[in-house]
């Protein structure tokens, strides 16, 4: 493993003019009113100068206009503060959701970093649904870091420019005299006070609004410095607390028996009053998603579920199978218009279709609900909290103030925790028994019922003439993506250089396709335009998977790039940067190139590939080898285990912008390139008479062990920007483009189907009715 | 109801349950032991896994009437004490390389390896990269390169 060069600080000029009117380190910033000190920032401060509400057809259902007219009239309505604690401490609630991601992590580098108090000493905890902040409570779209780090970083300095205040009238001087050092305060004459013993003297008894200045990035020492994670000591010592381990009182296991077929619903349970006398059972109750059971342990759900006898009505995707799918898609394409081109040019076309895949993190999704007739209280793992509470609300009747909605860590989320299915079943269940239930999705639940990615293809047809690339056409063609949870609209109304009357005429997955997809080389006339066909509207629950459309289309792309590069003789590496027109990403492909020795012999069946990725303001080039030999690809380890080729070298440059930890960039981009190698081998789901055959995962093939490359680099590029980029989905794509350029490059073969095994079912399903397998007993005969 | 005795971390425990109910949910639901977690039920994904009688087994793949009164079992909360230290070396190795993401899997991915390191110095060698390919447990975040590389310190550090 190596980390190269990851010092990021740049100065910018403070003289440059914003629309505020203030120079670009200087930002306004609130004291609150209160006993100790309560600094306020605009959680608004880092999205363009326009109204907070972004255009979209979805926002009444979010918060409609009467919400808005309340809350406009509070001028703290926008605000995240951050309070200095009379310990010494500074507390903040971010809302945002921890997956695994770890941003509380970088979020409590960054306030360390302007209030120059030790990383211990900030307390930064997951906020609770606050629907005045509309969509500046989501997390998604790698947006969490580039969104607060500018409001953060002005509430931090904010409270240490007050409590310099106050000491320096503690100690008769002036601010500027005075030095800050690990939350202690000096005169250099011997007066010293803590953050503690000043935070009383520097609150505010009414709100004012004051300006503020930014420490010069050239002075940043915890910005930019690899740190460790900081739950990872509970995390390895077992007392990192997930959504299932909360000791709720009253809340009892709980599991639903699901139809066996995709979004089918229950008719009716025909055995009832057996259910309700198996041992531990408490509650049964039908509700629309199928048949809950509340019981002592969840082994008692399991095995109440295996015991019910219910009638199914059909589901959404009755008598449809993969091939069904595929032809209806197929038949929707937009078609390629070759422009006026010479008539001697020639034409490189791919054609590829990409199967479902399943978004599942390992902890499935559960809630812990509790309503009352006049209240509801929700815990679970949410990426958009504020819509939860809302959905929640209409499920049981209440209104979205009476809905108190607790954000817990989540064992990831990959685009799966965006939606509120868990936290909306849980509702709905605990208010049809009359009881506290923590609801958990059996495993097989999750391919089966749970969030997909939804089935694409991809076409490409390119025109080449004496070398130089004429035209470049992607017709991305895709099952309906659910944008229901709002991330479509964060990021419609985060482009800002857009006018949004230039997306007329586009519907609304159509404007995101076109917001997110860049393909930055000199290809003549390109175009990428999407097309979700209205028909596969509701018939499936999909949505985004580490990264909404990219991953497909990067993948397509560039296998594409790769054959141009063929036809006019050239080495891939050697075209890509003839026709990049970005620098950044051209210096992030010469790294892996130089650092993955790009070129070098390789034995036949193995090969190296390469590939590049431009979006969320950064970069990455990523460079694999892979190993196609039969006895690679054949290895035996075992009952439903999945080998195949393997990857065995990575190497990744990143630029990701302003870096806050590169070591929590690093662990971005190796989980994002196993992400990639599954995306591209091995992960997927079938569709076979409206039913989806996976059902754990030993059918449901994301990397494991064997699958892992023994090399693999990352390599920080020191970037020329001063905002940080994203980091969470940036090597998923990169990755899967370059194993599928390897993959071509040893084999010979372009696939027509990704992931390349999804044509053959390498496991027996496991039963839809009952819909959950049993559970085994011969644990102690396989001790090792 | 059947009365249930083993030994947990260390201390005798006993549990009013039936004995069909599987180890997994006797300490996680019964017990409020949640370092062990689900992630498939089936002994697949192995999140769950735990030690018995010092070697790696799945409770979600145990009747909890299948134990036997002597038999110890060790979670990741009492991994720290079979060694009397507040930390394990593999703990301490997992820490160092910053393995955790979201950290969901990484007490079962812990007993694994512990397990792991102690079965190939039975068989009086060292661990390879073979017996690394051959993990079973998922991380669904991927970040299995750092798992190899805690395994190999933590490793050297078991002594």
């Amino acid at each position: 493993m190596s980390l190269s060069s990851s010092d990021h600080a740049h100065s910018t000029p403070d003289t440059a003019a914003t629309p505020a009117g203030l120079g670009r380190r200087s930002f306004l910033g609130y004291v609150m009113a209160g006993s100790t000190l309560v600094v306020a920032a605009d959680l608004n401060l880092a999205r363009p100068a326009r109204a907070a509400i972004p255009s979209g057809v979805q926002i009444p259902e979010l918060y409609d206009l009467e919400d808005l007219q309340t809350d406009s009239a509070l001028p703290t309505s926008q605000l995240i503060t951050v309070t200095i604690n009379r310990d010494g401490t500074a507390s903040f609630a971010l809302p945002r959701a921890e997956v695994g991601q770890g941003i509380l992590t970088s979020t409590t580098m960054i306030l360390a970093e302007e209030l120059d108090l030790p990383m211990s000493k900030v307390k930064v905890t997951l906020a609770k649904a606050r629907p005045e902040l509309l969509l500046n409570q989501l997390t998604g779209g790698s947006n969490s870091t580039f969104s607060t780090y500018t409001p953060i970083r002005v509430a931090g300095a904010l409270a240490r420019q007050r409590l310099l205040e106050a000491a320096a009238i503690l100690f008769g001087t002036t601010a500027d005299r005075l030095t800050t050092t690990g939350g202690v305060i000096s005169d250099g004459l011997g007066n010293n006070a803590t953050y503690g013993d000043l935070a009383s003297d520097a609150a505010s008894q009414v709100v004012e609004a004051v300006e503020v200045l930014l420490r010069p990035p050239s002075d940043f020492k915890v910005i930019g410095k690899p740190k460790d994670r900081l739950d990872a000591r509970d995390a390895v010592t077992g007392k990192k607390k997930f959504t299932t381990d909360l000791d709720v009182p009253g809340a009892l296991p709980t599991m639903v028996c699901r139809a066996p077929e995709h979004q089918g619903t229950p008719k009716r349970l025909k055995n009832r009053a057996r259910i309700l006398k198996m041992d531990g059972v408490t509650h049964v109750a039908i509700v629309p998603t199928g048949v809950a059971v509340r019981a002592r342990t969840f082994g008692q759900c399991i095995d109440a579920i295996r015991a019910m006898d219910v009638e199914w009505n059909p589901g959404t995707a009755s008598g449809e199978s993969d091939s069904t799918i595929l032809a209806k898609l197929r038949g929707q394409e937009i078609p390629l218009v070759v422009p006026n081109v010479p008539i001697l040019a020639e034409t490189v076309e791919t054609n590829v279709a990409f199967a479902f895949r399943s978004s599942a993190a390992l902890e499935p999704y559960a809630a812990i609900a509790d309503v009352r007739d006049d209240k509801a209280t929700i815990w679970a793992g949410l990426k958009v909290p504020i819509l939860a509470q809302q959905r929640v609300a209409e499920a049981v009747g209440l209104r979205q103030d009476q809905v108190e909605v607790n954000v817990i860590t989540s064992g990831g989320s990959f685009g799966h925790k965006l939606f509120g299915d868990h936290a909306i079943e849980a509702a709905t269940i605990s208010k049809a028994m009359g009881k506290p239930v923590k609801l958990m999705w059996h495993r097989a639940d999750e391919p089966r019922q749970g969030r997909l990615h939804p089935m694409a293809t991809t076409r490409v047809r390119a025109t080449v003439l004496n070398g130089q690339v004429l035209s470049f056409e992607q017709r991305h063609t895709s099952v309906t993506t659910d944008f229901s949870h709002g991330l479509g609209e964060m990021i419609t109304s985060q482009a800002d250089e857009l006018d949004p009357l230039g997306l007329g005429g586009l519907g609304f997955a159509e404007s995101i396709f076109t917001l997110t997809q860049e393909l930055p080389y000199n290809f003549g006339v390109l175009t990428q335009l999407l097309n979700e066909p209205l028909e596969f509207e509701d018939q499936f629950s999909t949505g985004s998977m580490r990264n909404i459309y990219s991953p497909d289309v990067c993948t397509s792309a560039e296998l594409t790039i790769d054959q141009i590069a063929k036809k006019v003789g050239k080495d891939p590496l050697e075209f890509r940067l003839e026709f990049l027109k970005n620098e950044r990403v051209k210096t992030a492909l010469r790294k892996v190139a130089k650092e993955g020795n790009w070129g070098r012999k390789m034995p036949k069946g193995t090969a190296q590939g390469i590939a590049i990725h431009k979006e969320y303001k950064g970069c990455t080039a990523v460079l694999v080898e892979i190993d196609c030999r039969p006895q690679t690809v054949n290895r035996d380890l075992g009952k439903e285990t999945v080998t195949g080729p393997r990857v065995t070298k990575v190497v990744i440059a990143v630029d990701a912008g302003l870096v806050i930890n590169p070591r929590g960039l690093e662990a971005q981009m190796q989980g994002g390139a196993m992400d990639g190698i599954a995306m591209t081998l091995t992960s997927s789901c079938h569709l076979r008479d409206g039913k989806f055959l996976e059902a754990s995962w030993d059918n449901y093939f994301y990397t494991r062990q064997w699958n892992v490359p023994k090399d693999m680099e990352i390599h920080i590029i020191k970037s020329d920007s001063d905002t940080p980029g994203g980091a969470g989905e940036a090597a998923v794509g990169s990755t899967a483009a370059a194993v599928a350029c390897a993959y071509v490059r040893a084999t010979g073969e372009i696939p027509k189907y990704f992931p390349i095994n999804h044509g053959q079912i390498s496991f027996k399903p496991k039963s839809f009715i009952p819909p959950v397998p049993p559970s085994p007993t011969n644990g102690l005969k396989l001790t090792r | 109801m059947p009365k249930q005795t083993f030994i947990l971390n260390g201390k005798p425990v006993t549990v009013n349950v039936n004995d069909d109910v599987r180890v997994l949910w006797v300490l996680r639901d019964l017990l409020g032991v949640t370092g062990p977690k689900y992630g498939c039920g089936i002994n697949v994904c192995k999140a769950c896994t735990s030690h018995i009688n010092g070697k790696a087994f799945n409770p979600c793949a145990v009747r909890v009437g299948d134990l036997k009164p002597q038999d110890r079992l060790t979670t990741i909360e009492g991994l720290n004490e079979t060694v009397g230290k507040d930390l394990h070396p593999m703990q301490k190795a997992w820490l160092d390389q910053d393995v955790s993401q979201c950290g969901y899997c990484q007490p079962g991915q812990i007993m694994a390896a512990v397990a792991l390191v102690k079965k190939v110095r039975r068989e009086g060698r060292e661990i390879r990269d073979s017996d690394l390919d051959q993990i079973r447990n998922i991380c669904r975040c991927g970040t299995y390169f750092r798992i190899r590389e805690a395994i190999e310190q933590g490793a050297r550090n078991m002594r």
